[in-house]
């Protein structure tokens, strides 16, 4: 049993953003276990696919084929891995833990009878493996062990930042023809659709966001106007969704979207945990709450202790005057 | 249609998750429980379909004997028999041990009832959040599974699914049955009735026990991850603060 065999993401050909972070991720643990690191790519080795892995000095990459795999199938795919995890009696299968990425691994770890580890932050092996994993979306850790040899471990995303070396190395690349089962096409992506193309609440510079003290769907027009001026984009808490307020696509937090704009700001939300972890890798939080012991407050780096129906308005106003003074002048 | 929706009975903490003294699980002592997020919209959506199409919904859970509270609610939001497998070990079984528990179960309820149509998981749990149950689950009985649905329809031959992607969703359709892990926003939980908190008291909860095998993943101990303590600045108690404010936001560049 040799070798970290790591899937690089992508759809279609179109590398996943989390690429470099798996690699980086997988050299790491090479490193630790002193085995080779090998890239695999479910379909054809694109020149992107090539380019990654000589940038991340991988000397071997292995092209997964089979004629059916004409796009994205949890089945399809998770039986590719679990069929390569025992041709080439791998040591460890790895992803980079986005949706995708789990679930590729959770297929392919069901199908090889294999334990998998979703969303670790550090992986270690001495006789026993040694997990640190992430819990409620990362608000709580968790160290497990596994008595088992192989594994299939998934690496929380974004735990890991994408480091290429400082020069590349060639990469050699291995096509692995399989013959997989044709039932598994059940399961491929059928159709696309886009909804929303720029920029998303994920990846929005501002992010002004609500929370019970806003009081009503009415009252998100000031943040609105406030998310316009500074071109970001408004977000809510669960308990504004749960009211119908807003819809769940505004969701910031474990069950809705983790954001990470330059600055955050969170008005009349209490911060709880849930809640944080969406928002905590925000660069800057400015949080507008009455209760100055409100957690959103006492782990921002800015707040104002005022009602949000005051200050909203005034922030807006402010801006304006200043737009105005400075276009007549 | 016949459908089962897998929930877990999870603490409900603040802003802070506290861990007991053994750190082998979170102090629950001043804390409420609740249905895991993605669980509870998978109930509604279950109750949703079957409304439109008939049919019935099992809800089963794995977990301490308490979970009956859980299985109650779901029968107060529309859900029609009830399963409660016990694991009164204190700790939770790994998601092996959970999947066989719920595989075992299911071969039970089927071979008395017949299959499900659509069996209906949360993309992941809300406390240990492992990512596998469910699609082991559909392994094991081979059926189909895709993760990430935030769009059911139910059609002539099989469902159409819609799984989030971001700026949009892919479309997935599949014969029946199917398991399908679903996430919160695909609908809005309903809020219990009058009607539908007397269903919930007469609600008959079957009660099975299992033996699963010992468990490779074991855990060792919870713990808080590293915080970066910050010391705010106050930038004004009033609307007066909007000046300060402004100069911030000029400062970072956003405006
Ligand atoms: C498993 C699980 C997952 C969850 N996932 C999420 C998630 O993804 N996202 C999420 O947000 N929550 C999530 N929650 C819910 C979370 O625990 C909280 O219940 C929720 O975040 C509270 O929302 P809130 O801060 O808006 O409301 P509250 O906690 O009620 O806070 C309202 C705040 O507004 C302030 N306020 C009131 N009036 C005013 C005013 N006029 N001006 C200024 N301030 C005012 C109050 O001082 C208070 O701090 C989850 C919960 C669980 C159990
Ligand atoms: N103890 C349990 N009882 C019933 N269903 C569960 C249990 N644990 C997990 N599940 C189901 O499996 C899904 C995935 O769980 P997990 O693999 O822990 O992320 C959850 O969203 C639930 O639908």
């Amino acid at each position: 049993m040799a070798g970290v065999y790591v899937v690089v993401e992508h759809d279609q050909g179109q590398l996943a953003p989390s690429a470099g972070e798996a690699l980086t991720a997988a050299r790491r643990l090479s490193d630790h276990l002193n085995e080779p690191v090998i890239a695999v790519v479910i379909g054809e080795a694109t020149t992107e696919f090539v380019s990654l892995c000589e940038e991340h000095g991988i000397p071997k990459a292995v092209s997964v084929l089979d004629p059916q795999i004409v796009d994205y199938g949890p089945e399809l795919w998770g039986q590719a891995m679990a069929e390569l995890f025992s041709l080439t009696e791998a040591r460890v299968v790895m992803a980079t833990g986005t949706d995708r990425g789990n679930e590729i691994l959770a297929q392919a770890s069901a199908r090889a009878q294999i334990p998998f580890v979703a969303n670790c932050i550090n992986a270690e092996f001495s006789g026993a493996w040694e997990l640190t994993r992430m819990q409620w979306g990362g608000s709580l850790l968790e160290d497990v062990t596994l008595d088992t040899s192989s594994l299939f471990i998934s690496y929380a995303h974004h735990s890991v930042e994408a480091e290429p070396l400082a020069a590349a190395s060639a990469t050699q690349i291995e096509s692995i023809e399989m013959n997989l089962d044709p039932v598994l096409c059940r399961s491929l992506v059928q159709d696309r659709v886009t909804l929303s193309e720029g920029t998303t609440l994920s990846t929005a510079a501002v992010v002004v966001s609500g929370g019970r003290g806003v009081g009503s769907a009415e009252g998100f027009a000031s943040l609105e106007a406030l998310a316009g001026l500074l071109s970001g984009k408004v977000g809510c808490s669960r308990a504004v969704t749960n009211n119908g307020w807003r819809s769940h696509a505004d969701q910031v937090g474990q069950t809705g979207t983790r954001i990470a704009p330059d600055i955050y700001i969170a008005c009349g939300i209490s911060g709880a945990i849930q809640h944080w972890v969406g928002a905590m890798a925000s660069k800057n939080i400015l949080a507008i709450n009455t209760d100055p012991e409100a957690n959103m407050v006492t782990k921002a780096g800015y707040a104002v202790i005022a009602d949000l129906h005051e200050v909203v308005p005034a922030i807006i106003a402010e801006i304006e005057r200043r737009r105005g003074n400075s276009t007549s002048t | 249609m016949r459908i089962l929706v897998c929930v877990k009975r999870v603490p409900a903490p603040g802003s802070r998750i506290n861990v007991t003294p053994d750190s082998l699980n979170v102090d629950t002592n001043h804390l409420g429980f609740t249905t895991s997020p993605h669980e509870e919209c998978a109930v509604e959506e279950a109750a949703q379909i079957v409304e439109q199409h008939g049919g019935g919904v099992t809800v089963l859970t794995v977990g301490p004997s308490e979970a009956e509270e859980q299985l109650r609610y779901a029968a107060s939001v529309g859900a029609t028999a009830f399963v409660l497998v016990s694991n009164d070990t204190g700790i939770d079984w790994d998601p092996q041990q959970t999947a066989d528990a719920i595989i075992e179960s299911i071969a039970e309820l089927e071979a008395d009832q017949g299959q499900f149509d659509l069996i209906l998981f949360g993309n992941e749990s809300a406390d240990s959040g492992g990512h596998q149950v469910g699609i082991r689950v559909a392994v094991a009985l081979g059926r189909p599974a895709v993760n990430g649905i935030k769009g059911i329809e139910v059609g002539v031959q099989g469902v159409t699914a819609r799984r989030e992607v971001d700026g949009g969703y892919e479309v997935y359709s599949l014969e029946i049955p199917a398991v399908l892990g679903v996430k919160e926003g695909i609908n809005l939980p309903r809020y219990p009735t009058m009607k539908g908190r007397l269903a919930s008291k007469k609600a008959e909860i079957s009660a099975r026990e299992t033996q699963v095998a010992p468990g490779a993943q074991q855990r060792r101990r919870l713990h808080q991850p590293e915080e970066t303590v910050i010391e705010t600045e106050i930038l004004g108690t009033s609307s007066d603060a909007a000046p300060k404010i402004v100069d911030l936001l000029e400062e970072l560049g956003v405006l």
